[in-house]
């Protein structure tokens, strides 16, 4: 299908994408059994009578500032850029409640589940930052929450899992296809499709179908909100440049929209480089990938000539993922964002380098897009940017322990 | 007849002899790509319809039995453009009418058109899509349709009349009634509320209603005879396959014949 730029720019400012089937252009929609979509209506339905309704917002806005501890701050690393070149800021959703920008998303689709009666939550975890927020928000409203995790990530993030429990959430570990964070997606939707009216299943990121994409945005976007306005008090204008890491896309949607209908203000999106280009030694969906369904929703995807969704790689777990959000492949198409991708290799040191100029222990996630910034930064001396440090870096420690400080011994 | 009118055809005539027609599942190589046309041949024996599983990555919609034949299939190399090849190769060719089922993206990384024509060309009568609910299946249902095959639609215990009415008023070949919500391959008990679940599900069908998810047993067979046309059993015949016993002599058992 051809896309045209100009009309979906429009259209995306004026709030009409994704349109009434859930597309954004030709991706999105609603690929599932049929067992969930009375639960998908149901929840369409729910959005749009909570969603932005006064009494939702106000609720929500209660806790992200009581709870949450929003706005979180914008915080110019002046150290970084002295090293790095051009004047970086970092939208720290590090400091927010349980370490990343996943609270946004779980504590306020939370909120809906018990508007729309839920008896229990389900949720898929990666790096455990989705499972930890989901595990907390659930607490804090009083409802019970499984959490599906890999297997290989329980290992590599062992610390959220023992947080996990202690928040009252019960962790099931998925030993099926490639235990990570895509086999934990879908185990929470063979337990959905269980119980689809019971049960509300809490979506960590703007993937999956109709209208998972557009909620997890409308929760996320007010990292965009917060930093766009939070630069121009403290600038006096607008950055030339905002980046965001890529997995399935949360926290760069969340910071991204914003700015999409500000054509001064260069997008860039970074993706989990891992090992290289060949198949399996990456995450970088929209480099490398092609179009298809995966998780109900019709997107870029790494997969082979067959169809068959490839195993991915990266070093950081919230990343490890074949597809992405339907929102990016469209911004992608349009080249309104640019999206490229960090190594492992790029990404530890990225990780070194906030540690050490700036005293924050940035997650590996978040880690790609300082990546992606050195980069930027090298090519725009002078140049103003933000990144979304979408988390903070404690969980990583098993992986930091054989990689950056095991180099050190 | 059109491809998509032998499976009524086949159904029919099941029902004629006075027992339930049944839809049997296999994973297309599984347990092994040498014995696939065997045991295409073996099931066609005992089956009066043949679901050919296409081997997915992420098979959401199925349990435990068929996340694993699916993934042994995979691992021998089993594509969809092999399973092709292996239907037209089958010579003489099979009398039961044949069905895909496959999740969406391996059909179009294939392309749907050229599927079509492969389809046809394979004597394949139709397709099930579990992950392509019929609001988005446009496109493929008009490729198919435009070579007389079926799209064989799903409606399950929690499909409201309405949405009901619309499907029924798009299937083909025949309606694929899931039991109960959940994955393949659980036992499902059948208490009241699914057989009224099916009388309602049959008022609204103009086709064959078939019975699907959990069926594994005599005893649900017969607790179903009345309320359904036919019966899809998966999960169960899988693990047949994987015990490596006869799945023509299970069948058997299952429909009640002596003397097999």
């Amino acid at each position: 299908m051809s896309v045209n730029a100009t009309e979906v720019l429009a259209d995306l400012a004026a709030g009409r994408l994704p349109d009434a089937h859930g597309r954004f252009g030709p991706f999105g929609g609603r690929y599932v059994p049929e067992t969930l979509i009375p639960a998908l209506e149901r929840l369409e339905a729910g959005v749009r009578e909570h969603l932005h309704a006064p009494s939702f917002q106000e609720e929500l806005g209660e806790q992200l500032t009581s709870w949450v501890g929003r706005p979180t701050a914008l915080t110019f690393a002046a150290r970084l850029s002295a090293e790095w070149g051009a004047r970086i800021w970092l939208k720290r959703e590090d400091l927010a409640h349980t370490g990343a920008h996943k609270i946004n998303n779980a504590l306020g689709q939370a909120l809906l589940a018990r508007r729309l009666g839920a008896r229990r939550i389900v949720a898929e975890t990666g790096a455990g930052q989705h499972g930890v927020a989901s595990a907390a928000a659930c607490a804090r409203l009083g409802l019970p929450c499984i959490v599906y995790m890999g297997a290989i990530d329980m290992e590599r993030q062992a610390p959220n899992v023992g947080r996990m429990r202690l928040l009252g959430a019960e962790v099931v570990p998925v030993t099926a296809g490639d235990r990570t964070l895509r086999a934990a997606i879908d185990e929470a939707l063979r337990d959905w499709v269980s119980d689809p009216l019971g049960t509300y299943y809490l979506l960590g990121s703007a993937v999956g179908p109709h209208p998972y994409p557009y909620l997890v945005r409308e929760l996320q976007a007010v990292i965009g909100r917060e930093a766009r306005a939070q630069f121009l008090k403290q600038a006096g204008r607008l950055p030339e440049a905002v980046m965001a890491c890529v997995g399935g896309g949360s926290n760069a949607i969340g910071m991204f929209h914003p700015f999409v209908p500000d054509p001064g203000v260069e997008i860039i999106g970074v993706e989990a480089g891992g090992t290289g280009s060949t198949l399996g030694g990456n995450a970088a969906t929209l480099s490398y990938g092609q179009p298809g369904v995966l998780h109900g929703t019709y997107s870029m995807l790494l997969q082979d000539g067959d169809g068959q969704v490839q195993e991915t790689h990266s070093v950081s777990a919230g990343l490890d993922y074949p597809g992405v959000g339907p929102e990016h492949a469209l911004l992608a198409r349009i080249g309104r964002v640019r999206y490229e991708s960090a190594s492992d290799t790029e990404a530890l040191e990225a990780v070194r380098a906030l540690c050490r100029y700036e005293g924050i222990l940035p997650a590996l996630e978040s880690a790609h897009a300082l990546a992606g910034a050195k980069r930027w930064a090298a090519a725009h001396p002078d140049g103003t940017l933000v990144v979304c440090l979408s988390g903070r870096g404690d969980k990583d420690m098993p992986t930091l322990q054989q990689t950056l400080l095991a180099e050190n011994a | 007849m059109n491809a998509h009118e032998r499976i009524g055809a086949a159904i029919g005539a099941a029902n004629a002899r006075g027992e339930p027609a049944v839809v049997a599942y296999l994973t297309a190589g599984f347990p092994s790509r040498e014995r696939f046309q065997s045991d295409l041949r073996r099931i066609a024996a005992a089956a009066d319809v043949i679901e050919i599983g296409v081997p997915f990555t992420d098979p959401m919609a199925d349990g435990m039995t068929i996340q694993r034949s699916s993934r042994i299939a995979l691992e021998q190399g089993v594509s969809l453009r092999w399973i092709l090849g292996e239907l037209e190769a089958l010579s003489p060719p099979l009398d039961t009418p044949l069905l895909l089922m496959s999740y969406l993206n391996p059909l179009l990384a294939f392309g749907l058109e050229p599927l079509a024509r492969a389809a046809e060309r394979a004597a394949v009568a139709g397709l099930i899509v579990p992950d392509l609910p019929f609001d988005e299946g446009e496109a493929l249902h008009e490729t198919l349709a435009a070579r007389g095959l079926a799209l064989v639609q799903m409606v399950t215990p929690v499909t409201t009349e309405e949405r009901l009415e619309r499907i029924c008023a798009r299937s083909q070949g025949f309606l694929y009634a899931v039991t109960a919500t959940g994955t393949t391959g659980r036992t499902v008990r059948v208490p009241v509320e699914v057989t009224d679940y099916l009388d309602r599900v049959r008022r609204h069908a103009r086709i064959p209603v078939c019975a699907g998810f959990g069926i594994r047993s005599r005893e649900q067979l017969e607790r179903l005879r009345g309320h359904v046309d036919g019966v899809v059993v998966g999960s169960a015949l899988v693990e047949v396959l994987e015990r490596g016993e006869d799945p023509a002599e299970w069948l058997h058992t299952l429909r009640g014949r002596a003397g097999f």
